[in-house]
């Protein structure tokens, strides 16, 4: 029975590692389409409140954004240390709140443009004197929905 | 002379290696975040006309001062007894609603002095222009919290669920839209036994 000689025992052949690239470029091609790169670069600290009554804010094609707090260390020689609006990219006056949020809502589709929501990313030291000349220009262009963008937390935290 | 014929195959062993580096480049960058925060709806910029004479008592004033203080009826009050405050007040149904019928649902003490009906009672914040954002929002956040607590209590009685998670289902674009239709009625139900009437006076000018 030579013909049937077993073959030699203990050699186990190598797991092959042909596919290995086609699992991870899978991977791969799963994160690079559910990046989403930051829009704009935060040029204010944005130290969000803590807050536990929240309501979650998915949809960002329906979301304006506007963001205010003391501009980062590295403008504040340039622009004080003063509580800025930051509108996109750059610093903007509260005059210009307005005209950044109609702008926002000509871009959007049609049918989004009476559901949109202003999401307020306001740093926590910030005066309400700013958020309150923000609100009132909202009011003036009929942006009433906001939403106080906050960090999940109890709301004791934000006192120190 | 070197030997012709078949080009060598370029060793694809490395490109395991070049789809790593990527990869892990692609997950520590991403960021899969959803915002979250206070919905508030601000009032339109006209006044309302004839707006409605409102009595003393069903007013809830908060003032929060400059100094980040708290001044809850005329009185200095901790932030952590504003929850409880609140509920108290809104739950009193010490009087009738808009068209006279009693509060049967409310467990407050029914107190003559405080808000005659839930409908009615209305919580009016009051800031200065020196407040701090994180005082405010967390100000906010308890007013909120008594709302919700309300809300809440009357769900469980009601339906057996909280109030907040009903929602949070409705406002998920996942829920299929017969869940929607179901929950809608019911939630409008609840927010027309506690209705949310948060005022935001305009700051004080120091």
């Amino acid at each position: 029975m030579a013909k049937f000689t077993k073959k030699k025992k203990g050699d186990l052949p190598a797991v092959s590692t042909a596919s290995l690239p086609d699992i991870v470029f899978m991977l791969l091609f799963f994160f690079m389409t559910v990046t989403t790169m930051k829009d704009s670069s935060l040029m204010i600290k944005n130290e969000l409140p803590y807050a536990d009554q929240v309501q979650k804010l998915d949809k960002k094609d329906r979301v304006i954004y506007i963001y205010a707090g003391k501009p980062s260390p590295r403008y504040q020689d340039k622009f004080g240390t003063a509580a800025k609006i930051q509108l996109n990219d750059k610093f903007a006056d509260v005059s210009e709140v307005a005209n950044y949020v109609l702008a926002e809502r000509a871009s959007k589709r049609e049918e989004l443009q009476n559901v949109l929501t202003t999401a307020l990313k306001v740093d926590n030291e910030t005066n309400m004197g700013l958020v309150s000349d923000i609100k009132q220009e909202l009011r003036k262009v009929n942006a009433l929905k906001i939403n106080y963008t906050t960090r999940g937390g109890t709301a004791f935290q934000n006192l120190k | 002379m070197a030997r012709r014929g078949a080009p060598p195959e370029v060793n694809a062993g490395s490109m395991a290696d070049i789809a790593f580096l990527l990869l892990i480049f692609f997950l520590v960058t991403t960021t899969i975040e959803t915002d979250a925060g206070l919905d508030r709806k601000l009032p339109p910029i006209e006044p309302p006309e004839n707006p409605p004479i409102i009595k003393q008592k069903n007013i809830f004033t908060v003032v929060v001062n400059k100094n980040n203080d708290l001044l809850v009826e005329e009185e200095v009050m901790d932030l952590k007894n504003l929850r409880e405050a609140a509920v108290k007040f809104l739950d009193n149904g010490g009087g009738t609603g808009e068209k006279g019928e009693s509060c049967d649902y409310c467990q407050g003490p029914k107190n003559p002095e405080s808000s005659d009906h839930p409908s009615k009672a209305i919580i009016s914040l009051q800031n200065d222009r020196l407040t701090e954002y994180g005082t405010y929002i967390a100000v906010q956040n308890e007013l909120v919290a008594a709302y919700n607590q309300l809300r809440n209590r009357e769900a469980q009685r009601l339906y057996g669920r909280d109030f907040t998670e009903m929602n949070d289902t409705y406002l998920d674009p996942k829920t299929s839209d017969a869940i929607k239709d179901d929950l809608k009625p019911k939630l409008e139900r609840i927010q027309k036994m506690y209705p949310q009437k948060l005022s935001e006076a305009e700051p004080k000018n120091n």
